[in-house]
């Protein structure tokens, strides 16, 4: 059985879900690994979380497939933050505040920073920390 | 044998000068020695690419009519220095609008300011001016409201006090709250180590002792050409230095002054720290000729060979108290980890590390191409030799020359 690498997706739910344990029915029912990264809860009590999930492509496929059916929106997080190149000075400000080294240099020699979406959790702690300018959110 | 600088000119008109960036003449040397690089090699190229706050353009817009002389000026709702002749403006690198919060809900954002108006104006972009006057019999006008744009101003120049500096601190958080600084976000805890500098490809760090770096030493700007003007503020020439004679700590800097009508935003850029202010990222790339074999042995600095001071911006460096807790080498800096008090520490970098490279070979295209001729200096900027130091404010409130 083939296994999915680990991947980060943002799930956008309305309110009346607010009271269901869907986190708790996606480890269970679908035996998927979750690891919560980011959790907001906004004034109308709409709710956003940030989820890295992995596990059997096959039970993943079928936990996607619950989120849709309960009226869930999700989308992978690489598509939250953009890198605009031709601002990015390769300075490497940003690695230094990135928690999970979405953004880091792995060539010591070239010294450019590379820019992971798979490993970007969406938090945004680049786009303040970037003195080009060079990271935006377009949530 | 030594050579001369009219002799590599030479040899550059013909096409024919062997150089190399300061990178490339690292594994050189190692190779082939000293003696065969000084023979061999004619030019060694540099570059670096930073936030540097001292840094500022002139700009003449040419006459209104009724004619005015510009008391306050605003480019972009940012102000820009009026207090000279008619028409002629000072606009700073840190300058922010005047309603900008700044820090008063902090950290700051610092999108926008006179870094900003900079890299818009050489970028083509026009850019709005509103001035005002108090009106003479010569220059009546009293306001202005126009939008400008770098193409019609008869003069637009970049004149930076103090630039290209002879090594940096590596900044640290020792205490427990993040703090925002000029040298970027620290983590509390010394939870990261922030530097600044090209290392091994930055100008002042290959021309150790100013040998050739001078007043009037023709230099790569923003992406056009300009002109070492005079040694910078700040200027250090007696900081400690490590046996191979590169200094140890902040040192060296020099003023530069370049047309901003030939510069290209990609080596030019406005800059905003989080919770400090906003800049101006400057390209400059220096060549030094390679006149003998001393020479050869400065420009083969490598990073290993390069310390920096790792100090506390928590608490000894606001407070203008001595200390270092360590010193480690741009080797280590670029390696993505430091030690620092037993603890391994993430690095992150201010400036630029391939654009410091970009304009290195950048400037050695420029030179192989035979359109860029080296210049002796006119004048040298004060050594060691000076005896000149980096003297703090000592404040003095009472006891003026009157009393």
């Amino acid at each position: 059985m083939t296994q999915n690498p680990t991947r980060n997706i943002m799930l956008h739910y309305p309110r009346k879900l607010a009271d269901k344990p869907i986190i708790s029915n996606l480890i269970r029912e679908y035996d998927i690994t979750v690891n919560i990264t980011r959790a907001r809860i906004d004034q109308d009590e709409e709710g956003t979380l940030v989820i890295e999930i992995s596990g059997k492509k096959k039970n993943i496929d079928a936990g996607l497939d619950y989120l849709r059916e309960l009226g869930i929106s999700f989308k992978p997080v690489s598509k939250i933050i953009r890198r605009i190149d031709e601002r990015c000075t390769h300075c490497s400000a940003c690695t230094v505040v990135c928690p999970t080294a979405a953004l880091s240099i792995s060539d010591r020699e070239r010294m450019e920073v590379e820019f992971v979406e798979e490993k970007c959790i969406g938090c945004g702690l680049c786009i303040p920390s970037c003195p080009y300018m060079a990271m935006e959110m377009i949530e | 044998m030594a050579k001369t600088i009219q002799e590599i000119n030479e040899r550059i008109k013909k096409k024919k000068a062997c150089i190399f960036t300061a990178e490339e003449i690292v594994g050189y040397v190692n190779e082939n020695g000293l003696k065969k690089a000084s023979e061999q090699v004619d030019v060694v190229t540099t570059g670096t690419f930073g936030p540097m706050c001292s840094s500022g353009a002139f700009l003449n817009f040419g006459h209104p009519s009724p004619r005015m002389k510009i008391q306050k000026a605003w480019l972009n709702d940012v102000f820009a220095y009026g207090g000279i002749a008619a028409c002629d403006v000072y606009i700073g690198a840190t300058e922010i609008p005047d309603d900008d919060p700044a820090n008063k809900i902090h950290p700051g954002r610092f999108r926008y300011g006179g870094g900003h108006v900079i890299e818009d104006l050489i970028a083509g972009r026009d850019v709005f001016l509103r001035a005002t006057s108090y009106g003479t019999d010569c220059y009546p006008r009293k306001k202005l409201d126009t939008y400008v744009n770098i193409k019609d101003l008869n003069q637009a120049f970049l004149l930076n006090p103090r630039n290209g500096y002879q090594n940096y601190n590596v900044a640290v958080n020792t205490s427990p709250k993040v703090i925002y600084t000029y040298l970027g976000i620290l983590q509390p805890h010394i939870g990261n180590a922030n530097y600044c500098s090209a290392g091994q490809l930055s100008p002042l760090l290959n021309d150790p002792y100013y040998r050739t770096i001078g007043i009037g030493t023709k230099i790569f700007l923003g992406g056009g050409t300009g002109r070492v003007s005079w040694e910078g503020t700040q200027h250090n020439p007696t900081a400690e230095r490590g046996k191979n004679g590169v200094p140890t700590e902040g040192a060296g800097t020099i003023c530069v002054i370049g047309d901003m009508k030939q510069m290209n935003t990609r080596f030019i850029r406005g800059v905003s720290m989080l919770g400090y202010g906003v800049s101006l990222a400057v390209g400059i790339g220096i060549p030094i000729p390679v006149l003998d074999e001393e020479i050869a042995g400065f420009v083969s600095v490598s990073d290993a060979d390069i310390l920096a001071p790792v100090v506390d911006y928590a608490t000894t460096y606001p407070k203008r108290e001595p200390g270092t807790i360590t010193k480690v080498s741009y080797r280590d800096l670029k390696s993505g980890t430091v030690t620092i008090r037993g603890k391994k520490v993430p690095t992150g970098s201010l400036s630029s590390y391939p654009l410091a490279k970009e304009i290195a070979v950048t400037l050695k295209s420029w030179i192989q191409q035979g359109g860029f001729l080296l210049s002796e200096k006119v004048e040298s900027i004060p050594g060691p030799e000076s005896g000149q130091t980096f003297k703090p404010l000592v404040i003095r409130p009472e006891g003026g020359d009157e009393s």
